[in-house]
């Protein structure tokens, strides 16, 4: 926030600006600091002064002084609506804050405890054909997903930005919005009453393509829609008044220009779906053996390994290098998919001119 | 397929390309350099030598593509409701066979001969509670990321700062309940213990079974507490689009006032993006009810209703779903059973997130 800094006639005595003409008057600007360490101070006094343990405590209660150290100057300098935006902004960082610690908490977490795992895991030899079983897994069953989901998702997408109009067109929209709220194992039951139920199939690893297939479809399908939208009409115009039919028109300009953004959206789309577990637990059995053919049998995934080690499947623990080591490969396994999508994401920004 | 004429359909949407120019540059009416309309379209007045048969068919075809995909999407949506409905049966409407009422028992036990005794009460409660924890922590603190994503964070780091948002959203919500109960849930009960100790008056925060702090542990809260992480990137997200979508005259109208930033915010940008927030707001919602793993893994299952937050209990229909399918097979109510407590949490987000996007429709009518 810029402000008018008014010529000050004489130097301002400490802590305490002159009020000018234009502007009130105003806290210095180290007064977020000053109030900061009086915060800490109390705070830190408090924890041993009071006996506290702990340093949560001690932290929450500084920040809570904080705002009040803070707004309590600044009601006294600047009146109640200066005060008053002082709380709202130190509010909204700290809500900013408060969803970068989880964040970071969780990825340190996870190397903390997932690389050690992992470097036992791959050199005990039963753990690392557990954790190759799993990684053919889910590559094979989230590819398949992807070979299902991405072309039907492109082509719905196709429809709505080039033919969709009408009430066909409408209910489609709607239910890809619909569509995007259904639970993952919302997805999962459903497959199972369908196939294994319905049709009497064992558990195998198709089953669960096909459930990630459903909850990739609506992601896609929202990415390339907008993707569609970011092609130039000039383009289209011009094709067309070379005398292209609107089919060859979509395939040959409209798909081409759209390419890389349709490639994000369908990476992106694949990196939601290939942490899934949900679904899993119903449909795809889980393996301690390799077995790659995901047409029958029970099939092992990284995040089946990591709910069979964690003992939820059977009721018996396995060791915990099994679970953490394959849950860090399926976190590295989901990271590199968003930022492949998103350095794609970049390279697809000068295509709009 | 709907639309009675698909060369009407086609004409209207092909067509309308080269109307539009027309009306922008009306100059040449019907000139050598107008036939493109009638050979995009494929027009079914005039027909010229460069419209032929084939063209047409190509376009019907693809269209035919294109629509068949929308369709299938449709079917998917259908038969789910579908085939849960019909596996459900047994157990909606179980007659003897359940001693229990569905809605009002709070029991899950099958058996395999005599009759079984379940209901959905504590799991309608669980997943009630753990959503409503989610929402009171997560959608004002997703409104305060995308504001100051929106608003207070510098341009240029903006874009990378709602990056690291999305990275959240990246995280499997395996790892999600992974982290909660091996870091969160032992690093917070002393916290658990402080909530007791100070607010048992609430009675949410009262625990009368608990006397140490090494007790305290997976609970409704904790669940609730990692949800609302969960949803923050979904929520704030959508705010954050709302929110940038501001005109800017009402935004300059305000400073120009000398408002304040967060007066500029209370009063140019939050009734704005009102519909859009509680949109948004709705959204997390769903996603909060339908979590399964994440839950499954924070709460100690006991199928009843605990109003004390901080006790070990909870469950809600995803939790249940996953925990209890392995044993479910073995009695003749246990599958059905759960997929009833399936098409309960389906009808409930189907209903939510229509909500949600109704009020996301009925605002872009109202500002277009």
């Amino acid at each position: 926030m810029s402000t008018l800094t008014s010529p000050a006639p004489t130097t301002p005595p400490a802590g305490r600006a002159l009020p000018s003409a234009l502007v009130g008057a105003r806290l210095p600007k180290w007064a977020p600091y000053v109030a900061a360490l009086i915060a800490l101070a109390l705070a830190v006094g408090a924890k041993y002064g009071l006996g506290w343990t702990g340093w949560y405590t001690a932290f929450f209660t500084a920040a809570a002084l904080y705002i009040v150290v803070l707004s309590a100057w600044s009601y006294s300098v600047e009146g109640r609506r200066r005060a008053k935006d002082r709380v709202a902004s130190t509010l909204i960082h700290a809500c900013f804050v408060a969803a970068m610690v989880p964040l970071l908490l969780i990825l340190v977490y996870m190397l903390q405890r997932g690389l050690p795992a992992l470097t036992t895991g791959l050199s005990d030899p039963d753990l690392r054909g557990l954790l190759v079983g799993g990684l053919i897994g889910t590559l094979e069953q989230v590819g398949m997903a992807a070979i299902i989901a991405i072309p039907l998702g492109i082509f719905t997408s196709i429809y709505l930005v080039e033919y969709g109009k009408g009430r066909f067109a409408r209910a489609v929209t709607f239910f890809v919005d619909v569509m995007t709220g259904v639970p993952s194992i919302v997805a999962g039951l459903f497959v199972y009453t369908f196939l294994l139920l319905g049709f009497g199939a064992r558990p195998f690893g198709f089953a669960g393509s096909i459930a990630l297939a459903i909850l990739m479809l609506p992601v896609v399908v929202r990415s390339s829609e907008e993707m569609l939208r970011l092609v130039p009409r000039d383009l289209r115009d011009a094709s067309y008044a070379l005398g292209v039919p609107k089919w060859r028109t979509i395939i040959m300009i409209v798909l081409p220009t759209a390419m890389s953004g349709l490639i994000t959206s369908g990476l992106l789309a694949v990196a939601r779906v290939a942490g899934e577990t949900a679904p899993l637990i119903l449909l795809t059995g889980y393996s301690s053996f390799l077995n790659a053919n995901p047409f029958s049998g029970d099939q092992a995934t990284l995040p089946m390994m990591v709910w069979d080690q964690l003992g939820k499947r059977t009721g018996n623990p396995g060791t915990d290098a099994g679970a953490w080591g394959a849950a860090l490969l399926l976190v590295l396994l989901v990271l590199l998919l968003n930022v492949i999508a998103r350095l794609l994401a970049r390279l697809a920004q000068p295509k709009t001119k | 397929m709907t639309e009675p004429d698909p060369l009407e359909e086609e004409l209207r949407s092909a067509g309308a390309v080269a109307d539009e120019q027309r009306r922008a540059a009306p100059a040449p009416t019907r000139g050598p350099a107008d036939p493109p309309s009638s050979a995009a379209g494929g027009s079914g007045t005039v027909r010229s030598s460069i419209s032929g048969q084939s063209v047409r068919r190509g376009d019907r075809v693809f269209k035919g593509l294109a629509a068949g995909s929308g369709a299938v999407l449709l079917v998917v949506m259908a038969a789910i409701a579908a085939f849960l409905v019909w596996k459900a049966w047994p157990a909606l409407f179980a007659g003897d066979a359940n001693k229990g009422n569905l809605f009002t028992t709070q029991k899950w036990s099958f058996s395999s001969e005599g009759p079984s005794n379940f209901g959905v009460a504590a799991l309608a409660f669980g997943t009630i509670v753990s959503a409503t924890i989610a929402m009171a922590i997560g959608v004002p603190v997703a409104i305060g990321i995308a504001l100051y994503i929106s608003h207070y964070a510098p341009r240029r780091l903006a874009t990378v700062l709602g990056g690291l948002v999305d990275l959240l959203a990246a995280v499997p919500s395996l790892v999600f309940g992974m982290w909660g109960l091996y870091l969160l849930v032992p690093k917070t009960q002393g916290f658990q213990s402080w909530l007791n100790e100070y607010f048992s008056w609430t009675y949410i925060f009262d625990n009368t079974r608990f006397t140490n702090p090494n007790q305290y542990g997976q609970s409704l809260l904790m669940a609730g507490i990692v949800l609302a992480i969960m949803i923050l990137p979904v929520v704030s997200a959508v705010c954050r689009e709302v929110f940038l979508q501001t005109p800017r005259e009402t935004v300059d109208a305000a400073w120009a006032l000398g408002a304040t930033k967060w007066e500029t915010i209370r009063t140019a940008v939050l009734p704005f993006g009102r519909a859009g927030m509680i949109s948004a707001a709705m959204l997390g919602l769903g996603r909060a009810l339908g979590e399964t793993i994440a839950v499954a893994l924070l709460l100690s299952s006991a199928f009843k209703i605990n109003g004390h937050l901080t006790e070990k209990a909870g469950d809600t229909f995803a939790s249940t779903i996953a925990l209890k399918f392995g044993e479910a097979s073995g009695t003749p109510l246990g599958i059905p059973a759960l997929i009833t407590a399936g098409l309960f949490l389906f009808v409930i987000t189907l209903i939510v997130n229509s909500i949600a996007r109704a009020i996301i429709a009925r605002k872009k009518d109202f500002t277009a």
